[in-house]
C-alpha cells in the first residue's frame, strides 16, 4: 500500500528519502517532515517503514483495492537479528510473527579482498571466487564437452 | 529548479563501472575486487544499494539452487528444466554455467548471515521444491550490500545512468557511460575500461491491472524500468528473445507469490464452481503446441494458458484451495511469512478484505506482462558464452559479453537464461566481473577514450526535460494540461495503453497480430518523437522521464521482436492471432534484433539454438 507518515511524530531525519528505491519519500519544504510524494509508484515494500527511527510511517492499502480498518505494522531489530510483524484485519482480528533475519553481525562479511590474493594464472581458468571449494563437491567444477551442444528439435 | 545554470559535472574514473547495484551488481563488483585487487571498481545504482533492486522487499525462496553436495541435482538437470519450461529455447551454454557456479553463492550467502532453513531430519537446506530453498530473507538485500560495499573502490548512489559512452575511434567500443544525480542534479560521466550492465528489467510497459493508487503494485517492482535493456540497445549490442515476456498466476491484486503455496504447501487451483480445470484443456492445448504439453513439469506458459481459457469459458474466478494446508499451524505461518518476507502488499490486501485462507480460498489471476531476464522467461542481450565448452557461434569474445567491446552484462540484462532467479543473477555478476577483469588485464595500454563532445551532447539532451518545463509552465495559468510539454506519467500512461490494445497485454487477452503490432510501432514512432517534448518540474521527474526514455525503447524492441516471430511459440504469455500454433519447423531458433541509433532502423535475424544431447 502507498505509504504516509505520521505528522506527530516525524522529525524530518531523512533516513526513508535515503532509503527509498523509488524515489518517491521527499522532505516536504514547508513542514521539514517526509512525505510520499508519488503513491502510484510505491510498491509497498516497506524499506522506509523498516528504516524510520520514529515509527513515523505507516501504509493505508491502496485505495483502488483494499478496504478500510487495515493494518499491517513491522518492527525490524538489528542488534536482535529479527523482524516482528502484527496484522490486523478490517475485522479487528490480529495475527504476529516473528522472524530471524541475519544470523552473523552487521558488517563481519570478510571482504572480498581480505582473502589471499589469487595466482594471475587463475584468471584464466573457469572457477569463480572460492571455488572449486565453496561448491562442497569433489571432482572440481563440473563442465561440458563442446561435442554435447548440438543443434536440433528435442 | 533553478539548477541549470549551477550545474555541475562530475568525472568518475573506473576500470570497471558496474551500473545498477542490485543481485547482478552486487555480484559483479564482489568478483570484480576478488580477482582485481589493484582495481578501480566503481558501482553505480539510481537509488541507494541497501535496497534497491528487485530484491529490495526481501525474498523467502532462493530458487536457483543444485544442491550438488548431497547429489539433489546437477547442472545439466537445471538446463533441462529451464529448456522444457522456455518451450524448448533457452541458452543452454549459459543456463549451464550459471548453473554450475550457483551453489558456491549460497553458501557465500549462508557464510554471510543470510538464515536457511534447514530440513531438521536431514540437516540439508529445506527444499520448497527441486530448485527452491526457504530462506528468512528479510535482509537478503542489505547482506550482499555489505558485500559488495566493501569491494567497491565507490559506490554511487541515487545517480541515473542514461546512456552509454562509447569509445572516440572504435565505434563498437564502450568506454563508459552518463547520468545524473537524482538529488543534486550533477551531470556525471563515468570513463571506464568495460562496464557491466546489472540494471533491471521492465515493469510498467504494458498497462497494469491496477491504474489507481495501486498501479505501483506490479508483480516486478516499479523502479525496474528497462535500463537493462536500453543501455545495450542504444549502444548497438544485439538483444534475443524480447518478444518472450512474461505473465504471472498470482494472488489476485498483490500479486503474491504462489509457488511457496503450490510446492511445498501442496495447495491447489479449482475453478468458481470447485472443479479442477488444467486437465480440460489438455487436447485443445496439445492441438497448439503438440507433445510440449507432455513435459514435466507442465511449462509456466501452458498453465497459465489453461488458467485464460477456462476464465474465458465463464468459470472464473480461479481459487487457490488453501483451507486444508491452512489448518496446519506450521504451514499457516509459512503461508502468511512467505508474504511478509516478499510481498507484503498481499498481506495488506487480505488483512483489509478479511480474507483469512484458513477460512476462504484467495482468489488468483493473471498479471500483465513483464519483460526481464531472470523468472520463467529469458529476454536480454545476445552475449558470449562460456570459453571452455560454448559452440562457436555463440562465442566470439570473453564470457557474457556483449556483441559491443568491453560490455558486459547480468541479471536481467542478459537473454536466453531463464531460471537464473536471485542467487543465478548474482552468480552471473560474478561470471562477469571475472570476463570483465580479464579483458582490462588483456588491454594493457589501448584503452578506450570518450568524447567531449559527445558527453556534452548528451548533457544537453539529458537535462532538457527542465529547461521545456520552466518554459512552457509559463504558458498556462496551472494544473498539468499544456500545449507544449508532456509530463513523465503521461507519456508512461500512453505507453502502457499501446502495449496493451496493440502488443498483447490484459485488455486483449494477451492477443495480437501483425496488424496490430505495425499499428502499435506507428503509434510508439509518435510518442517516441513527442519525448523531445518532455516537461520535468524537477530532478524526481526527470529520472521519470529517463526511465521512459528506457522503457518506451525496450518496448519498441519487444513489439519488433514480437512481429518478427511468426508463431505462438508461448501460449498463455502471449498469442500471435495470426499465427496461432507453435512452429518447431521455422521458428526453433532465437530471434535477434540489434537497433541503429542513427536511422531508428532494427534489424531482425535468427541464430540457432544448441541443446546439450546426452
Amino acid at each position: 500500500m502507498p505509504t504516509f507518515v505520521y505528522m506527530t511524530r516525524c522529525d524530518g531525519c531523512g533516513h526513508c528519502v535515503d532509503i527509498c528505491p523509488s524515489d518517491i519519500m521527499h522532505i516536504d519544504k514547508v513542514h521539514r517532515r517526509a512525505f510520499n510524494i508519488e503513491p502510484n509508484m510505491c510498491w509497498e515494500c516497506y524499506s522506509c517503514v523498516k528504516a524510520c527511527p520514529q515509527n513515523a510511517i505507516d501504509v493505508r492499502g491502496y485505495a483502488d483495492f483494499a478496504p478500510m480498518g487495515h493494518s499491517v505494522r513491522v518492527l525490524r531489530e538489528e542488534a536482535k537479528g529479527t523482524i516482528s510483524w502484527r496484522l490486523k484485519f478490517r475485522d479487528g482480528r490480529e495475527k504476529d510473527f516473528v522472524s530471524p533475519i541475519r544470523t552473523t553481525p552487521w558488517g563481519s562479511i570478510k571482504g572480498a579482498a581480505e582473502y589471499a590474493v589469487p595466482r594471475p594464472e587463475d584468471l584464466a581458468s573457469q572457477e569463480l571466487a572460492h571455488e572449486p571449494e565453496a561448491l562442497k563437491i569433489s571432482g572440481g567444477l563440473p563442465a561440458l564437452r563442446p561435442e554435447q551442444l548440438k543443434q536440433g528439435v528435442l | 529548479m533553478g539548477m541549470f545554470g549551477r550545474r555541475k559535472t562530475v568525472f568518475v574514473d573506473s576500470d570497471i563501472l558496474v551500473i545498477g547495484g542490485g543481485m547482478a551488481g552486487c555480484g559483479a563488483t564482489y568478483e570484480a575486487r576478488y580477482w582485481g585487487r589493484d582495481l578501480n571498481i566503481v558501482c553505480v545504482e539510481k537509488a541507494n544499494i541497501e535496497r534497491s533492486g528487485a530484491v529490495a522487499q526481501g525474498l523467502y525462496a532462493i530458487n536457483c539452487y543444485m544442491g550438488m553436495q548431497w547429489g539433489e541435482n546437477q547442472p545439466e538437470d537445471h538446463v533441462r528444466y529451464a529448456r522444457n519450461d522456455l518451450m524448448g529455447l533457452v541458452r543452454e551454454d549459459l543456463g549451464y554455467d550459471i548453473a554450475r557456479h550457483v551453489d558456491s553463492t549460497v553458501h557465500k550467502f549462508e557464510e554471510w548471515g543470510l538464515p536457511i532453513m534447514k530440513d531438521p531430519k536431514t540437516g540439508r537446506y529445506l527444499r520448497e521444491g527441486k530448485w527452491q530453498i526457504m530462506i528468512h530473507g528479510e535482509s537478503y538485500k542489505p547482506i550482499v550490500a555489505e558485500a559488495a560495499r566493501k569491494a567497491a573502490t565507490k559506490v554511487c548512489n541515487r545517480i541515473m545512468i542514461t546512456h552509454l559512452l562509447m569509445d572516440k575511434t572504435k565505434s563498437n567500443r564502450v568506454a563508459g557511460a552518463v547520468g545524473f544525480n537524482v538529488r543534486t542534479g550533477d551531470f556525471h560521466v563515468f570513463r571506464a575500461k568495460a562496464v557491466i550492465v546489472g540494471a533491471g528489467g521492465a515493469s510498467h510497459i504494458f498497462k497494469p491491472r491496477a491504474v489507481g493508487e495501486g498501479m505501483g503494485r506490479t508483480w516486478y517492482a516499479p523502479w525496474s524500468s528497462a535500463s537493462a535493456y536500453a543501455l545495450p540497445i542504444l549502444a548497438g549490442a544485439k538483444m534475443t528473445q524480447m518478444e518472450n515476456r512474461i505473465v504471472l498466476t498470482r494472488f489476485k491484486d498483490g500479486y503474491g507469490p504462489v509457488g511457496a503455496y503450490f510446492l511445498h504447501l501442496k495447495t491447489y487451483t479449482q475453478n468458481g464452481y470447485g472443479e479442477e480445470f488444467e486437465s480440460k484443456w489438455y487436447n485443445q492445448t496439445k492441438e497448439l503446441v503438440g507433445d510440449y504439453i507432455d513435459r514435466h513439469p507442465v511449462p509456466t506458459c501452458l498453465r497459465n494458458h489453461a488458467f485464460l481459457e477456462e476464465t474465458k469459458a465463464g468459470r472464473g474466478p480461479i481459487r487457490m484451495v488453501t483451507k486444508e494446508a491452512f489448518q496446519d499451524p506450521h504451514k499457516e505461518t509459512v503461508g502468511w511469512e512467505n508474504f511478509l518476507g516478499m510481498t507484503i502488499g498481499q498481506a495488506v490486501v487480505w488483512a483489509s478484505q478479511n480474507i483469512d485462507p484458513k477460512h476462504t480460498n484467495p482468489e488468483l489471476t493473471t498479471s500483465e506482462p513483464y519483460v526481464m531476464g531472470s523468472h520463467a522467461t529469458c529476454s536480454g542481450a545476445w552475449a558470449s558464452g562460456p570459453e571452455d565448452y560454448a559452440p562457436a557461434e555463440y562465442q566470439w569474445g570473453y564470457n557474457r559479453m556483449m556483441t559491443v567491446d568491453g560490455l558486459f552484462g547480468a541479471g536481467d540484462t542478459i537473454g536466453g537464461t531463464a531460471h537464473k532467479f536471485s542467487s543465478g543473477s548474482f552468480t552471473e555478476g560474478r561470471i562477469a566481473a571475472k570476463a570483465a577483469v580479464r579483458y582490462v588485464s588483456d588491454m594493457g595500454k589501448n584503452q578506450p577514450q570518450v568524447s567531449e563532445q559527445d558527453y556534452k551532447d548528451l548533457e544537453r539532451e539529458i537535462f532538457q526535460p527542465l529547461e521545456t518545463y520552466r518554459v512552457g509552465r509559463n504558458e498556462i495559468t496551472g494544473g498539468t494540461v499544456s500545449p507544449s510539454y508532456l509530463l513523465p506519467i503521461h507519456g508512461l500512461q500512453r505507453l502502457e495503453k499501446i502495449m496493451d490494445e496493440y502488443v498483447g497485454g490484459i485488455s486483449a487477452n494477451y492477443i495480437t497480430n501483425d496488424q496490430l503490432l505495425n499499428r502499435g510501432i506507428e503509434l510508439l514512432g509518435m510518442l517516441k518523437e513527442d519525448m523531445a517534448h518532455m516537461g520535468a518540474e524537477d530532478l524526481h521527474q526527470l529520472q521519470r522521464t529517463w526511465e521512459l526514455h528506457h522503457r518506451l525503447l525496450a518496448s519498441e524492441s519487444v513489439t519488433q521482436h514480437t512481429l518478427f516471430r511468426q508463431e505462438t511459440r508461448w501460449p498463455g504469455y502471449y498469442y500471435r492471432g495470426d499465427h496461432m500454433k507453435l512452429d518447431d519447423k521455422d521458428w526453433h531458433c532465437f530471434t535477434l534484433s540489434r537497433y541503429d541509433r542513427e536511422s531508428g532502423k532494427w534489424a531482425m535475424e535468427k541464430a540457432p539454438v544448441y541443446h546439450i544431447i546426452d
